[in-house]
């Protein structure tokens, strides 16, 4: 792969602030009420990005991987409290997706190196790391999401099967398995159609930088299917971990927190 | 005595649904009856461990609940709730999966039949029956485990009369075939009158009244 390198000017993020303001406008016009929002995801955007800016310029001028490490910890740990209010309905869902997130970054993340696809440097480790942790943030929110609304619409049937004298697991089970397909097909579907409708963001900032299609393509395409599956070990750590927090040890369905 | 209930106490939030019950029911047909909202139904999941009481003990057959398996017991005191939620397949999977857990033999014409249900009902598919069918099925499926308690939850409620008669029949039939207790819920102290000898009456999850059929059920 060359090595690309492009300069982008402050003046140019100020001159794309104009299509912020026709946002602004429209929701004016419309009277959707959204310009303060759209300010403060402005404001919020340049102040985020700005900063992880530094953060990885630091990280790749000190060239050591505890450093990177140390930032996809952070990364992981912002995760799983991002998904965790997302995913409201389910008792104790801090910790499992707290490791379903460290699981997925890791195993993908290590096989990536240990199949030779990438050096471990922090040029590739970073924003691959980060792209993968906040896949499978999406991915292991919308799996407990799914897990929490499917056990509280449930619970008849549950107890019904628990009755018989099957263990919390065998009962959760079904229960699991749409929460765990629900996690990943979102992916899924928009890998198969990729190309297709949009292009992917990966290939874009390629080719903006300078790279060949048929690069920009391949590491995309590596990209992608790194992401499926790390995705997948997300979804199915969570809803794994997560479902035992419905039952106790006596194999019963906990009552649901009254707020 | 089968089950033996001391001081059983429960609170969801800040309500108390049951409130310092003590009471010892027979072997042999018992109903638990009482207004919506009694605590009847919580009761009666508190006798295979569906849920546990926040104070009080209950004993089966002599033995602290918490003593049991909680698997086992729910196999042997067996619990057929008030809405059916049969699992996928057809009747004869669910009959089949519910005898595997128990570790029976599984004599599924028989389970039918005790059930009110033909024999043609094995291969028929469960989204495709009646309320009354599911209903039916459920309580083939507590049968297929070989019980020695079946715990009805308001069995008849979701049906209509001709339907409800022909489940009290086939309820009143199981008792003199099987060597089965039953504890049953009900909303109706007529019902209670007819398939019991038993009675324990809550109120406001209180005990009102326990003891023969006539007593428990005096006004």
């Amino acid at each position: 792969m060359t090595t690309t390198s492009i300069d982008v000017s402050l003046g140019q993020v100020a001159a794309a602030l104009a299509l912020v303001a026709l946002a602004a406008a429209i929701s004016f016009w419309r009277r959707t009420d959204l310009e303060r929002d759209i300010a403060i995801a402005t404001v919020r955007s340049f102040v985020q990005l700005t900063a992880i800016g530094y953060a990885i310029t630091l990280i790749f001028e000190a060239d050591t991987i505890w450093l990177v490490l140390a930032l996809l910890s952070v990364m992981v740990l912002f995760g799983a409290f991002t998904a965790r209010s997302r995913a409201k309905l389910v008792p104790g869902a801090f910790w499992p997706l707290l490791i379903a997130l460290a699981a997925a970054g890791a195993t993908t993340l290590g096989l990536v190196v240990a199949l030779g696809i990438f050096e471990a440097t922090p040029r590739y480790l970073v924003p691959v790391g980060g792209m993968v942790i906040g896949n499978a943030m999406t991915a292991s929110a919308v799996a407990l999401n799914r897990l929490g609304d499917e056990v509280s619409d449930s619970r008849a049937a549950i107890e019904a099967t628990l009755a018989l004298g099957t263990t919390a697991r065998e009962a959760a089970a079904p229960y699991v398995r749409r929460a765990l397909r629900s996690g990943t097909i979102t992916l899924i579907d928009s890998t198969k159609t990729t190309g297709l409708i949009f292009f992917p963001g990966t290939m874009v900032g390629m080719l903006l930088a300078g790279a060949e299609p048929t690069d920009a393509v391949r590491l995309q395409l590596i990209l992608l299917y790194a992401l499926l599956g790390s995705v997948a070990i997300a979804a199915l750590v969570a809803t794994a971990l997560a479902y035992r927090n419905f039952f106790t040890p006596a194999q019963q369905l906990r009552e649901p927190d009254l707020h | 005595m089968l089950f033996e209930l001391r001081e059983v106490s429960l609170r969801r939030g800040e309500r108390r649904v049951l409130d310092s019950v003590s009471a010892a029911i027979p072997a042999g047909a018992a109903a638990i009856v009482g207004p919506s909202g009694s605590g009847k139904s919580t009761l009666l999941r508190l006798l295979n461990r569906l849920a546990d009481p926040e104070a009080g003990t209950i004993a089966y057959r002599g033995r602290p609940l918490a003593d049991y398996d909680p698997l086992k017991l729910r196999r042997e005191v067996s619990l057929v709730p008030q809405l059916p939620s049969l699992l996928g397949g057809t009747v004869g999977s669910n009959l089949r999966f519910a005898a595997e857990l128990a570790g029976q033999e599984l004599d599924a014409q028989r389970c039918l039949r005790l059930a009110g249900l033909d024999a043609s009902f094995a291969e028929r598919d469960v989204a495709k029956l009646s309320v009354g069918e599911q209903q039916r099925a459920m309580l083939a499926r507590a049968l297929a485990q070989q019980p020695a308690v079946l715990l009805l939850d308001e069995p008849t409620s979701a049906l209509d009369h001709a339907a409800r008669d022909a489940v009290e029949a086939t309820l009143a039939e199981l008792r003199r075939e099987l060597d089965i207790s039953l504890v049953l819920v009900s909303h109706d102290p007529e019902q209670a009158r007819r398939l019991a000898d038993w009675a324990l009456r809550l109120e406001e999850g209180r005990v009102a009244a326990a003891g023969a059929l006539e007593e428990a059920l005096a006004p």
